[in-house]
């Protein structure tokens, strides 16, 4: 027993000391959807060392109180079928927290997935993030140009990642921003965020990929509008354009450093969305709702 | 040589030679030694030809401490690897096969026969039966299980390791990506293991329902026997996903077709769907056995009745029910959007109330009882507090929204460890330990076994815990190596040092064995642990006819009764008992399904169409063999009766 406490103190110390010092990178949030799930975990950490201190006290209590050692030896225990209000107890309070988690649950559910909190009036800046064998390439329509393997963007503007992949299934992941969304190779998929100032992030491919997987890193950036309208132009000047040999040649399984174009490869090789999904489906949140119709009467007429 | 060449590995490295060595070194001292003790015969008696349940529970549970070790191995080399930011143990390519490995052995070899084994061994003793309701297909089971097991085991040293991951997400698993054979063997060993572990649910859900002792009414079952019945009904339900999938897979590696290739009309996320259709029930399959064992040990080492009876059945069959309905909780990232994501998320949750309560009555079941902190009681002491920990933390995961930055981490590796670890793992142990005295008429070391308890519950919770930091800090699950500056460094040595004296835990147990083997008092009589339940009525270690009259049931802890209330279990007399014969089938079929599944994954199709032959031409001959069993005299059970103390109880 004293062996556990030592113990039990032990862990808890480690894991007091090490959340303290440094902010881990999850619950550091810079922007409003990281904002959100980093509330929603404290929140489920709250509510869930409530659950796990109540059975540690109990279990405490009870076997220290009734371990045979301590009883006479002719005590006997008594046969004890159930009672209505002690059962009713275990299942009310549990339903109560689940309840409540729910709640909170759905809503931060429809959070993540909108328009980033106090951004909602602001058409978002669109970047196509695609992935390939073991890399990321980001194409933005409007600036028209192209990146590998690092993204800049502005600050304190709505940010509108569209995710497929040129490989297996990857997730874009930029924690201290957001979090994780599936990149797939016959659909779309979105994520939503902003950062609240300029800083320098990390991101990554979560999702196992292969044997460059570890690697599959970028680089996040958000910059003041200044800077980021500066780097466009400084893109657009010096860069080539991106063919699409050279693209073809990029997507080759490897591993680059960072590399910037101009134009983007949307142009011979569109996303995966629109009349170029692999498929339909039900994604009730797509606001291209009469556009995926009219495609679908399109490959029906063909 | 063009025919050989396929057979060559894709990645070979100096350790997989030395295994090679050392395969072929053990296989020729086992057979020589066989030959030398002149062994054969008993082996192929007593053993691989039984039908006898007792003795198949016994096999697969040898099987499941083996690929312990398998899968300890590789968790060993994973720990080693992470241990150090920048290591160079193995490089990704290994890695990758070594995680993918380790995960597939550890559910389907290691956990699976596990649990299925001291089904097999307890449960027909626990409703007071002879055997199972088909033994020979019981052995079937168990041999179909022990051929995908082989088949995946030779994998890293004929052609290839599978290296997509235990999930084997496609694209990832399909041929673009994953050209080698490897993935080949995940399907082959999976699909002839599934197919075993689905008649055995079939074979346990008649033996239920049709062979109970009289007077067994459903409600009067004991809790292991409850548990049972549930997970072989998921098993039903679920397995039958996995074959399609299985095939499915198959068909798009090795027949050109494109299902769950993108490009081509197929679609990825079927993969998933399929996947985890099946697999999210699976995980419930290993733990309500789990929590059928703890429920014995805690009452048997409580002294008092299981309490809360009736809820603890209803929170089962609630959980068998919502298992069904959660499946998208592992890809709440895959963008199908907020409402559905919403509705898994609540279902997901609502788990966790049948849960808490079988935790709630578990430790009602400890109050105001007479605690012995024998080894069995001390697995399941440890399994509340942290299993409760890992139910949380699966309640933090299906917070749809906060899952979308715990996904692939390896917070989620933690989660499943810790629900798995003390969940699965310790229930085997603690059953281990509380039935071995049945099985082997000794007990294990008590002394030694605390010392392997203690290892184990702090190396587990040194190994896992800090995964949940780095999780949150960002380490992605899967990731063969990270750099300095991540900071991930002190916490996965830290694990490193847990995974240590986890491996030494296991290395006691395995000592354990040994030492009490050699060293265990023999005249422990047929009630070692003041049981409760009807498998304490017989002796230890059981007769092959399990009870020599057939007992007579009035109370769901019929034994206890029997000693307490004086209830009467054996009204009968005894008289000749009739038994199913051993039989060469099993194992022959499951040989030619071996060769079956070893030719299909490297197309070698003329050996394929002759397996298949050779298999269905076994199961003609087996549909027209007369075998009516034999019959053990009336003589012979007295005698053995009389060799374990006289009165026949
Ligand atoms: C209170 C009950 C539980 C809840 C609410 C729960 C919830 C979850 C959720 C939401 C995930 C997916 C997370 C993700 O991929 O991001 C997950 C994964 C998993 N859980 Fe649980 N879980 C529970 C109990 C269990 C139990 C009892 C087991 C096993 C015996 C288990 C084993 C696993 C496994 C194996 C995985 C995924 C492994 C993988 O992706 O490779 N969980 N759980
Ligand atoms: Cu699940």
């Amino acid at each position: 027993m004293k062996a556990k406490w030592a113990f039990l103190t032990l862990v808890f110390t480690i894991f007091t000391v090490l959340t303290g010092c440094e902010p881990l990178l999850v619950l550091d949030p810079k922007g409003p959807q990281a904002e959100t799930t980093s509330n929603v975990i404290w929140i489920s950490i709250i509510s869930m060392s409530f659950i796990v201190i109540t059975v540690l006290v109990l279990l405490v209590i009870i076997l220290s109180k009734y371990r045979a050692s301590k009883q006479p030896a002719d005590y006997e225990p008594p046969h004890i079928e159930g009672h209505p209000v002690v059962e009713g107890t275990i299942i009310g309070i549990p339903i109560l927290i689940v309840i409540f988690l729910s709640v909170v649950s759905v809503i931060s559910s429809y959070q993540v997935e909108s328009t980033p909190a106090g951004y909602e009036d602001e058409e978002p800046l669109v970047i196509y993030a695609s992935s390939s064998n073991w890399k990321w390439h980001f194409s933005y329509p409007e600036q028209d140009i192209e990146t590998v393997n690092y993204v800049f963007f502005p600050a304190n503007r709505s940010i509108q990642f569209k995710l497929y992949s040129y490989g297996p299934i990857t997730s874009f992941w930029i924690p201290q921003l957001a979090g994780q969304k599936y990149a797939m190779g016959d659909m779309v998929t979105k994520i939503n965020l902003a950062a609240d100032a300029p800083g320098e992030f990390m991101g990554r491919n979560a999702n196992f990929s292969g044997e460059g997987f570890a690697e599959n890193t970028f680089n996040a950036t958000a910059l003041s509008q200044e800077d980021f309208d500066k780097w466009v132009e400084d893109i657009k000047k010096t860069e080539d354009p991106i063919t699409e040999e050279k693209f073809n040649e990029l997507l080759q399984p490897g591993h680059l450093g960072q590399l910037s174009f101009t134009g983007t490869h949307l142009d011979f090789s569109p996303a995966p969305e629109g009349e170029h999904a692999g498929h339909q489906h039900g994604d009730s949140s797509d606001k291209n709702h009469s556009e995926h119709e009219q495609n679908n009467k399109d490959k029906s007429s063909k | 040589m063009e025919f050989f060449e396929r057979f060559a590995l894709p990645h070979p490295d100096p350790m997989i030679y030395a295994s090679m060595v050392a395969i072929v070194v053990v296989s020729i001292a086992i057979v020589a030694g066989l030959t030398y003790f002149k062994k054969w015969g008993y082996l192929w008696n007593e053993w691989l030809t039984t039908t006898d349940h007792k003795r198949i529970g016994i096999m697969y549970l040898i099987s499941a401490l083996l690929m312990l070790f398998r899968g300890g191995a590789d968790a060993v080399m994973m720990r080693i690897q992470l241990s150090s930011p920048e290591m160079e143990f193995l490089n990704a390519q290994h890695y990758n096969e070594v995680f993918t490995t380790h995960g597939v052995v550890m559910i389907f070899f290691m956990a699976m026969p596990f649990v299925i084994g001291l089904m097999n061994y307890i449960v027909p003793l626990q409703i007071g039966a002879r055997d199972v309701a088909f033994p020979r297909l019981n052995a079937l089971s168990f041999w179909m299980f022990f051929a995908g097991a082989m088949l995946f085991n030779i994998s890293f040293v004929v052609g290839g390791s599978p290296d997509a991951g235990w999930t084997n997400y496609f694209p990832l698993a399909g041929n673009e990506f994953s050209p080698t054979v490897g993935v080949n063997y995940y399907m082959w060993a999976l699909q002839i293991s599934g197919l075993g572990t689905l008649m055995t649910g079939i074979n346990f859900l008649v033996t239920i329902f049709k062979m109970r002792a009289p007077g067994m009414k459903l409600m009067k079952m004991p809790m292991f026997t409850w548990s049972a019945l549930i997970t072989n009904v998921i098993i039903i339900f679920a397995f039958p996903v996995l074959t399609v999938a299985l095939l499915m897979g198959t068909l798009d590696r090795q027949f050109g077709t494109a299902l769950f290739t993108t490009g081509s009309g197929g679609m990825d996320m079927y993969w998933a769907n399929l996947f985890w259709v099946w697999g999210h029930p699976e995980v419930y399959i290993l733990i309500l056995p789990a929590f059928g064992i703890y429920s014995e040990i805690i009452s048997t080492f409580s002294q008092r009745n299981l309490y809360g009876y009736k809820s603890m059945v209803g929170s089962m069959v609630l959980i068998s029910l919502l298992s069904f309905f959660v499946w998208v909780h592992h890809f709440f990232t895959m963008g199908q959007g907020a409402l559905t994501n919403s509705i898994f998320s609540i279902t997901t949750m609502a788990i966790a109330i049948p849960t808490g309560i079988k935790i709630f009555n578990w430790l009602l079941t400890m109050w105001k009882g007479k605690i012995r902190f024998t080894v069995p009681m001390l697995y399941s002491v440890a399994f509340i507090p942290l299993f409760t920990v890992g139910g949380v933390t699966g309640v933090m995961l299906a917070m749809a929204s906060a899952d979308y930055q715990y996904h692939n981490t390896m917070f989620l590796v933690a989660h499943f460890h810790n629900t798995i670890i003390p969940g699965v793992v310790y229930a085997m142990l603690a059953g281990l330990t509380y039935w071995w005295p049945k099985m082997f008429g000794f007990k294990l070391n008590e002394r030694i076994g605390k010392w392997a308890f203690w290892f184990n519950v702090i190396g587990f919770v040194l190994a896992f815990f800090p995964m949940y930091l780095t999780g949150l800090d960002g380490q992605a699950r899967r990731m063969y190596t990270y750099s300095e500056s991540t900071g991930f460094g002190p916490m996965n040595m830290i694990a490193f040092v847990g995974a240590g004296l986890f491996a030494i835990a296991f290395i006691l147990i395995a000592y354990n064995v040994f030492y009490s083997f050699k060293h265990s008092p023999r005249n422990i009589g047929d009630d070692p642990w003041n049981g409760r339940s009807l498998e304490w009525a017989t002796h230890n270690p059981v007769p092959a006819y399990n009870f020599a009259i057939e007992p007579e049931v009035e109370s769901s802890q019929a034994f206890w009764d029997h000693k307490q209330k004086k209830h009467n279990l054996f009204k009968g007399k005894i008289s000749k008992i009739h038994m199913p014969n051993n039989s060469g089938i099993p194992i022959i079929m499951a040989g030619i399904l071996f060769v079956f599944g070893f030719s299909f994954v490297f197309s070698i199709w003329p050996a394929v169409i002759i397996a298949a032959v050779a298999f269905f031409a076994c199961m003609i001959y087996s549909s027209f063999e007369n075998d009516q069993g034999r019959y053990i005299s009336e003589q012979e059970i007295k005698e053995t009766e009389a060799k374990f103390g006289g009165d026949s109880k």
